[in-house]
């Protein structure tokens, strides 16, 4: 065998060529992430922190630690996705009058499709997983979830498909077909290249961890409530969390198995979504569809479950329509599978067809309102107390209405007609996604910091951090709904009528407030890091919270409970304060736990280099990776050192220095 | 100040609930009683489309996929052990949503890519019907 045809067996299409050495933007980007990526690696070597991060954390199946390292990924993400916007609104902003800007446009068409794609998967979806993996299984009383070991395979899996969009920026080149990528522009005769290949199997690697989490967190509720817990005692996040994990097992199914549909056109061949042969593209967006639409719910659900603990904790009242509330939920989580079609009304289903689903999509609308009349109604003669979650709740309410009348708007089918495709559409999706979802997970991160780390997020930072969002939110997408109504369209590299450039000019102003509001964030974390002993939270219990995760020390002990609680009521701390119950403090017994193991993230790092390895065609490599996958995964299940106790003495000692400090400071 | 002791020993985060909430029994007549079923199922199939018995082809898919469904009975009842009250109605609860889920996502497909074809590619029949003059411009 000669040279060529040896690298071609192991390199695939892989070549010198891939790497975008002709990019500045791109060569830019690298080298500052390689500078600052040796930095941190330095750091952690110098300070010795790679045992400290592997024992502690990369292979912990704490589910407290596994919900933070997916707040990380969050966060980090954020930055990534945030960064694409703003270029978007930067080159929006100048091109016109001929001038090209500073995106060509086979960059551009690659900023938007990653900008969605990693908004979606791999900032909304982790963080909104990390709450629900950090605070349900506290609320519900138990110690962790029901299988923790796959806990961390998903959140690694997850990180293997973040890590394939991310090296799409320095090895080929991502999609330029949008975020949903429809055929046939995604099929091998209009995207031959490896673009659609690293969004296919970035998904994919990231939908395994998606849809584990989701099993593990329903047989978490299911079956670990703590005794006298009855469904109608859940606290409303964790029947939110229910619900979206219902949804993401019935529905990311669906997503798998069109894009394994795709993945076959474009490998193999076959015919089920290209123009010739009896294919039929309109297939791959119905199917897509009917993914994503529960996929909006299942970020605004979890959400919805924050700002409920949120509202009733700073109002000081139980929440107003608990019942109506979890009613709302499971209505809202089956008429998610009804209104998919919404997304494409125009593509000739007829009259009858559009009818049906307009109205679905304007009944979904009835008990997402009457959410909000329940948050009114607790906060109706409560005594509030506007702390940063609550400024966070009103800020959503006040915008996330205004997301919803929109939706409702576009809901009808004759106007839809109008405004599909357009900025319109554009502006709503923000309005909902970031006065909703986003706006949710900083309520959220600042409700539950404290009993993450033990001591509150600073409350200037994140005031300050708030009201850039918000303002810049407004400045941001309300010149996006009038360039809608006047027809301008998405995903435009370049403009030629120049009186719309003022409001193209405004929106990138909005994006810039924006970019102050995350930075601000990221300042708060940091001065809340050096005030934290001015900021401690000795008592567990700093908001004087209503349910089970504020009975916990801050941060929890690795077991949650000493003794597993009972329940006599949905705010079953607030009960427990009223009626003056005790911490029990003898009569301790050993506590049976999970043990760590490395094979989650073993087995995902092999999920990347078999993805990598498709991508690139380098089938060999693949094969290799994927027979290492299976006999990783069946070599684990001879493990059996997989639990341990923690002895009766150690948690005497945990407990008794808990009452000390709670002595200390009541 | 402890007037009530908020605690309850013996839940641990692993220990296995008692196996006795409601799981058929699995006994050995029971899994040769399915594989049996399932065996005949599978063979009347496939001796109706190897002796050509039905003639009609669109006939013989709705009878071939009646012997599908049934066979899905079969193995949910005798091998997966389901029954109305195991896992405490859980199992029925999430059967239920699962078939409510693919009813919604096949009937729906079918319905609207059935519409979307009949406006959108009019050429492929010969004359236009009522609903297709209603739906052009």
């Amino acid at each position: 065998m000669n040279m060529p045809d040896l690298a071609k067996l192991i390199f695939g299409r892989l070549t010198l060529e891939a790497i975008p050495y002709h990019e500045p933007i791109l060569i830019g980007t690298f080298v500052a992430v390689a500078i600052g990526g040796i930095a941190l690696l330095a750091l952690i070597t110098k300070h010795k922190l790679w045992g400290y991060l592997w024992s502690e954390w990369f292979t912990s199946i704490d589910h407290k630690k596994i919900g933070i390292m997916y707040m990380v990924l969050g966060i980090v993400m954020l930055l990534r996705g945030f960064s694409d916007a703003i270029m978007m609104r930067a080159q929006q902003a100048i091109a016109f009058n001929g001038n090209p800007g500073f995106l060509p446009p086979h960059h551009y068409d690659q900023i938007f499709t990653a900008h969605g794609v990693i908004m979606i998967f791999f900032v909304a979806m982790p963080l909104v997983t990390g709450l629900m993996n950090y605070v349900v299984p506290l609320q519900i009383g138990a110690r962790d979830v029901a299988f923790p070991f796959l806990n961390n395979f998903s959140f690694w899996m997850t990180v293997a498909g973040a890590m394939l969009v991310m090296a799409s920026l320095f090895v080929g080149e991502f999609a330029r077909t949008g975020w949903l990528a429809y055929p046939p522009l995604s099929g091998l005769a209009q995207s031959p290249d490896v673009g659609v290949d690293y969004y296919i199997w970035s998904l994919q690697v990231a939908g395994v961890g998606t849809t584990l989490s989701g099993i593990n967190l329903i047989a978490t509720i299911v079956k670990m409530r703590a005794p006298g817990m009855s469904m109608m005692k859940m606290p409303i996040f964790t029947w939110t969390s229910l619900c979206t994990n219902v949804l993401i097992v019935a529905a990311f199914p669906v997503l798998t198995a069109v894009l394994v549909l795709l993945s076959l056109d474009r490998y193999v061949g076959t015919n089920f979504f290209t123009n010739d042969f009896g294919g039929n593209a309109m297939m791959y967006v119905n199917l897509i569809w009917i993914w994503g639409h529960p996929e909006v719910y299942i970020l605004v659900l979890p959400v919805f479950g924050v700002f409920s603990e949120v509202t009733s904790t700073f109002s000081r009242k139980r929440l107003f329509g608990y019942a109506s509330m979890v009613y709302a939920t499971v209505v809202i989580t089956v008429l998610s599978y009804l209104v998919w079609l919404h997304h494409f009304f125009t593509m000739g289903s007829g009259a009858s067809v559009n009818s049906f689903f307009g109205i679905t999509t304007m009944i979904i609308s009835i008990p997402t309102g009457a959410k909000i009349f329940n948050w009114l109604f607790t906060m109706y003669r409560g005594r509030i107390k506007f702390d940063v979650p609550m400024l966070w709740t009103v800020g959503f309410m006040v915008t996330f209405v205004i997301g919803g009348m929109t939706g409702v708007m576009l809901a009808v089918p004759p106007a839809d007609f109008l405004l599909h495709n357009s900025l319109f559409l554009i502006a709503h999706f923000h309005n909902v996604i970031i006065g909703g979802v986003i706006f949710g997970l900083f309520a959220g991160i600042n409700y539950w910091f404290p009993k993450a780390f033990g001591y509150r997020l600073d409350p200037f930072w994140g005031k300050v951090s708030f009201w850039f969002w918000l303002v810049g939110f407004w400045v941001a997408f309300m010149p996006l709904y009038v360039l809608g109504f006047m027809g301008v369209t998405r995903r435009m590299n370049h403009f030629e009528d120049p009186s719309l450039q003022i409001w193209f000019q405004i929106a990138a102003f909005g994006a810039f407030l924006i970019a102050l509001g995350i930075g601000a964030f990221l300042v708060q974390l940091w001065v809340s890091y050096k005030r934290r002993d001015e900021l401690r939270d000795v008592t567990g219990d700093p908001w004087h919270g209503r349910t089970l995760e504020w009975s916990t020390s801050s941060p929890p002990p690795e077991y949650n409970f000493a003794f597993t609680p009972v329940i006599h009521d949905t705010d079953a701390w607030w009960d427990m304060k009223e009626r003056n119950a005790g911490r029990r403090l003898e009569g301790y017994l050993p506590i049976h736990m999970p043990k760590n193991t490395g094979a989650g993230i073993i087995l995902a790092g092999l999920a990347f280099v078999f993805g990598f390895a498709m991508i690139w065609h380098m089938f060999l490599v693949a094969g290799l990776a994927f027979v290492a996958l299976i006999v990783t995964a069946i070599g684990h299940t001879f493990n059996y050192k997989r639990d341990y106790h923690i002895p009766a003495d150690v948690v005497a000692r945990t407990e008794a220095a808990r009452t000390e400090e709670l002595a200390a400071h009541v | 100040m402890s007037a009530h002791i908020e605690s309850h020993d013996h839940h641990d985060a692993h220990d296995h609930h008692e196996h006795d909430d409601g799981h058929a029994p699995s006994t050995l007549k029971g899994y040769m009683m399915g594989f049996f079923l399932a065996v005949v199922l599978t063979a009347i199939p496939f001796w109706l489309v190897m002796d050509k018995v039905i003639p009609n082809s669109q006939t013989l898919a709705v009878v071939i996929l009646t012997f599908a469904a049934i066979q899905i009975v079969v193995h949910m009842v005798y091998f997966l052990h389901m029954n109305t009250k195991a896992e405490g109605g859980w199992s029925m609860l999430a059967l239920i949503f699962t078939l409510v889920m693919v009813v919604i996502t096949l009937s729906g497909s079918i319905w609207v890519m059935y519409h979307m074809n009949s406006n959108m590619m009019p050429g492929m029949s010969h004359e236009m019907t009522e609903q297709q003059a209603k739906n052009l411009p």
